[in-house]
């Protein structure tokens, strides 16, 4: 064993999946995944398009279940506890796994408000104003906007919304923070901001991070996970987990051969 | 790579006479019939407003505050009528906006397979295309009735008329209700149940307050329906000209008084009638403004 890989182990696991297989109805969309999520890190998942890494982010905060035709085969674990448990419920799930989309979609209310609601459906008894601000801070959104709080969230820039959506998920107080390519629809000077914060976040959070900017993955992320795509028998497209190391190891020792092919832009 | 430099490909051929003739020729047609739409709204306008003339000059604004209606002695006033209209109206949109919402909210969220929904909806959208005459006879023959069994009721009246009411406009509400909320982008679905919240919360805090503009515009829709509705109305509201505030008592309405007395009316009857349109075209005409303003207002937010 590598040193690289021993220190890779030491930390512990937050969220565990074993043996996954996701289903849209009959179509296998993701097999047989084997992954584990360190807490306090930032775990980027990359991969083609298509390859199932949204569809895995969303099944940690349960946000599948939406979708009727969906089903998880195997188990999927925060700490000790199986999410997909009969007794569990999505919506508790969701307030310790919190999410940041690919389009900013803060609410059609106020800054303020966006902020509010998550912590005001979570019970949060405490001084809002506080929370609003700390929340904002620690998106580093609130220099920008602590004289506009009562502006509506979709009047600022699409980057100011993204952080907006950070502050927003980051409010109720999240164990992790779920992002699926929140950068993807902004400009570089802002995907600079986010990235800065997410180093900040980890400090707190455990992050998910689903990109398909390879780059960012190599800038953000502690671990990185491939993920690629093959098209079966039938023909329909199924996703797969390649490997999973220290970002270091993914970018300039892979093991296998397809992600050497793709993190030098050979395919994908 | 390099550009010919010959005359002919520098040419751009001029468009033909004929084409030109075509062009100008639809543009001035589609015109003259956006015009005449416009226009055939301004002359009705300008014939009910013409011939209330001699009636507005008689009782002015009085009119609309007299509650008696006397052609022998030519004295005549729409207060009953106005009241009726408005109390009818309103008590329709207390009764359809809830239960409105609520088959907008269950049609538009995925509590059922989706034929069923399609089936459903189809059904209420249906309810639009009841001629409203059919709707007036279930009033007297089924409503009515029944409600003589329940209630102190004991002839036509001012409840039976908003109750149909309601039901009449009651596709107007769902319909464009349910459009709205199943136009609110899924984005905001997402975030509100990725933030925990439960499905409830997420209706209603989230989903209502977003569809607002397209929800207020239905009920307004709705409200100018219910105000101009005449064939039911005239058939269940008992047409008595008083005001009472018993939803038992018999009332009437603008609708009503002038789908009863035109046929017999005469000289400054005729006026006060057209006077009477006037006010009820100047009621939905504020209704329908005040909805495409709010409207216009709630989507800026």
């Amino acid at each position: 064993m590598n040193p690289l890989q021993e220190t890779f182990q030491q930390t512990e696991s937050i969220l565990r999946t074993e043996n996954a297989n996701i289903y849209y109805g009959q179509f296998l969309a993701l097999k047989g995944i084997n992954l584990d999520v360190q807490k306090n890190k930032v775990t980027a998942f990359i991969g083609p398009s298509g390859c199932g890494k949204s569809t895995l982010l969303r099944c940690y905060n349960r946000l599948n279940d939406l979708i009727p035709s969906f089903r998880l085969e195997g188990k999927i674990s925060y700490y000790d506890r199986d999410l997909y448990a009969p007794n569990i419920d999505p919506v508790q799930v969701r307030r310790k796994i919190g999410m940041v989309f690919q389009k900013p979609n803060p609410f059609p209310k106020s800054i303020y408000d966006n902020i509010a609601y998550g912590a005001r459906i979570n019970g949060y008894k405490g001084d809002m104003d506080e929370l609003v601000e700390k929340s904002l801070k620690g998106a580093a959104l609130w220099d920008e906007v602590k004289d506009k709080l009562k502006q509506d969230g979709r009047a600022i820039s699409g980057g100011q919304q993204q952080r907006l959506c950070i502050a927003r998920a980051i409010a109720v107080q999240p164990d992790i923070v779920l992002m699926d390519e929140p950068c993807s629809a902004l400009d570089p000077i802002s995907t600079i901001k986010v990235e800065e914060l997410i180093h900040e976040l980890k400090e707190q959070y455990t992050i998910v991070i689903v990109t398909h900017n390879m780059q960012q993955a190599s800038r953000v992320a502690d671990t990185t996970a491939f993920f690629n795509v093959k098209v079966t028998d039938q023909g329909n497209r199924q996703g797969f987990l390649v490997e999973c190391d220290r970002t270091e190891v993914i970018f300039q020792n892979p093991r296998e051969e397809s992600t050497q092919q793709y993190i030098s832009g050979r395919f994908g | 790579m390099s550009f010919t430099n010959n005359s002919a490909s520098r040419t751009i051929q001029s468009r033909s006479a004929k084409e030109r003739t075509l062009n100008t020729g639809f543009i001035v047609f589609s015109q003259i019939f956006a015009w005449s739409v416009a226009g055939t709204l301004i002359w009705l306008a300008c014939l009910v407003g013409w011939q209330a003339i001699p009636a507005i000059s008689k009782f002015g604004l009085g009119f609309v505050f007299t509650s008696s209606w006397n052609p022998p002695q030519e004295s005549f006033g729409v207060w009953p009528e106005v009241y009726g209209t408005l109390a009818s109206s309103f008590i329709a949109l207390a009764l359809s906006v809830p239960i409105g919402l609520g088959v907008a909210i269950f049609l538009s969220e995925d509590y059922l397979p989706t034929p069923v929904q399609r089936v459903l909806v189809f059904l209420v959208e249906l309810l639009a295309a009841i001629p409203s005459v059919v709707f007036g006879l279930w009033g007297i023959f089924v409503l009515i009735p029944f409600l003589k069994e329940l209630t102190p009721l004991k002839s036509p009246a001012l409840l039976p008329a908003a109750l149909v009411l309601g039901v009449m406009i009651l596709p107007t509400i769902t319909a464009i209700s349910r459009d709205a909320m199943i136009n609110v982008p899924q984005d905001l679905r997402q975030a509100a149940y990725g933030l925990g919240a439960t499905r409830w919360e997420t209706i209603i805090q989230i989903l209502i307050p977003a569809a607002s503009s397209g929800i207020i515009g239905g009920v307004m829709l709705a409200l100018g329906r219910a105000l101009g509705e005449t064939m039911a109305v005239t058939m269940l509201i008992g047409n008595a000209n008083q005001v009472s505030l018993s939803l038992f008592a018999p009332a009437n309405s603008i609708a009503a008084r002038l789908a009863n007395q035109f046929a017999e009316a005469s000289g400054l009857q005729v006026s006060a009638l057209m006077y009477a349109a006037l006010i009820l075209f100047g009621l939905t005409l504020a209704i329908n403004i005040i909805a495409q303003l709010l409207v216009t207002r709630l989507q800026k937010i």
